[in-house]
């Protein structure tokens, strides 16, 4: 079965989606993802849709809900590399990504994770 | 108006759905819409197709190239033989949905299109059309 690789870069989590998911793949990550977060103790989870030239209400809501699941099993979700098009369509579609962090790239969700983790190390 | 090219896709499974996405965003290219342009087309495809097989049952999809110069446009109709909708100005709300989404499929798709017209009959099925013209 296809599935979207997950890969552990120190305490956090890279995920490139590089495919147009369909719906079932998409749930399946959803699952991936939280388990490899406790699994793998993540503090972090980095999801990359530089590659997405659609995010649909359905994408959205995943997207939304890892980063809820993410949350409730004490990591942080940053999403990176949103298409101009596609925050376009998304805004236009009623859809903001309430409570989901973003950043233009991966160096910088990168920067953000490893922000919060140094704050609570203090 | 006349047609330029007119092709329908089966709307099965969640694979149909994608194949949607494509047919769509290749109308959309032929056509020569801006990347913004397709992208919003393609969304409000993917959303529609998603209604036709989550709520309709399936059904299918026909897309086709319009030309009306000088502009050029993509028109797709959604058809399901499912239960149809009672309300229609509930189902066109933000937020209402009947099963289990975040309710901004059909709204979506009418705020990404410039053309939108629903119609249904309970019990017999559902068709929507949206165009989109650069």
């Amino acid at each position: 079965m296809e599935k979207i690789p997950i890969l552990k870069m120190g305490r956090f989590l890279l995920v490139t989606v590089q495919v147009d998911m369909h719906d079932q793949l998409a749930m399946q990550l959803q699952e991936d993802l939280t388990d490899r977060i406790v699994a793998a103790r993540a503090r972090g989870v980095l999801i990359d849709i530089s590659a997405l030239e659609v995010v649909d209400s359905f994408i959205g809501r995943m997207i939304s809900n890892i980063a809820a699941m993410a949350r409730v099993l004490d990591a942080e979700t940053v999403v990176v590399g949103i298409q101009p098009a596609v925050a376009i369509t998304l805004v236009e579609l009623g859809l903001s990504l309430e409570g989901v962090r973003t950043a233009l790239n991966i160096d910088r969700g990168m920067s953000l994770l490893q922000e919060r983790l140094a704050e609570e190390q203090r | 108006m006349t047609v330029v090219n007119r092709s329908v896709l089966p709307i099965r499974s969640q694979e149909d759905i994608v194949r949607v996405r494509q047919a769509t965003r290749e109308s959309a290219v032929a056509q020569g819409f801006s990347l913004v342009d397709q992208t919003k087309l393609v969304t409000a495809a993917s959303e529609l197709a998603r209604n036709t097989l989550d709520y309709g049952g399936g059904g299918e999809v026909e897309i086709t190239r319009l030309s009306e110069p000088p502009r050029r446009g993509v028109r797709l109709v959604f058809t399901d033989k499912g239960p149809g909708i009672a309300d229609i100005e509930l189902a066109l709300k933000d937020g209402y949905t009947s099963g289990g989404g975040l309710g901004l499929g059909l709204s979506g798709a009418k705020r990404l299109s410039n053309e939108f017209s629903i119609e249904s009959k309970v019990g017999e099925g559902t068709q929507v059309t949206i165009a989109r013209w650069r």
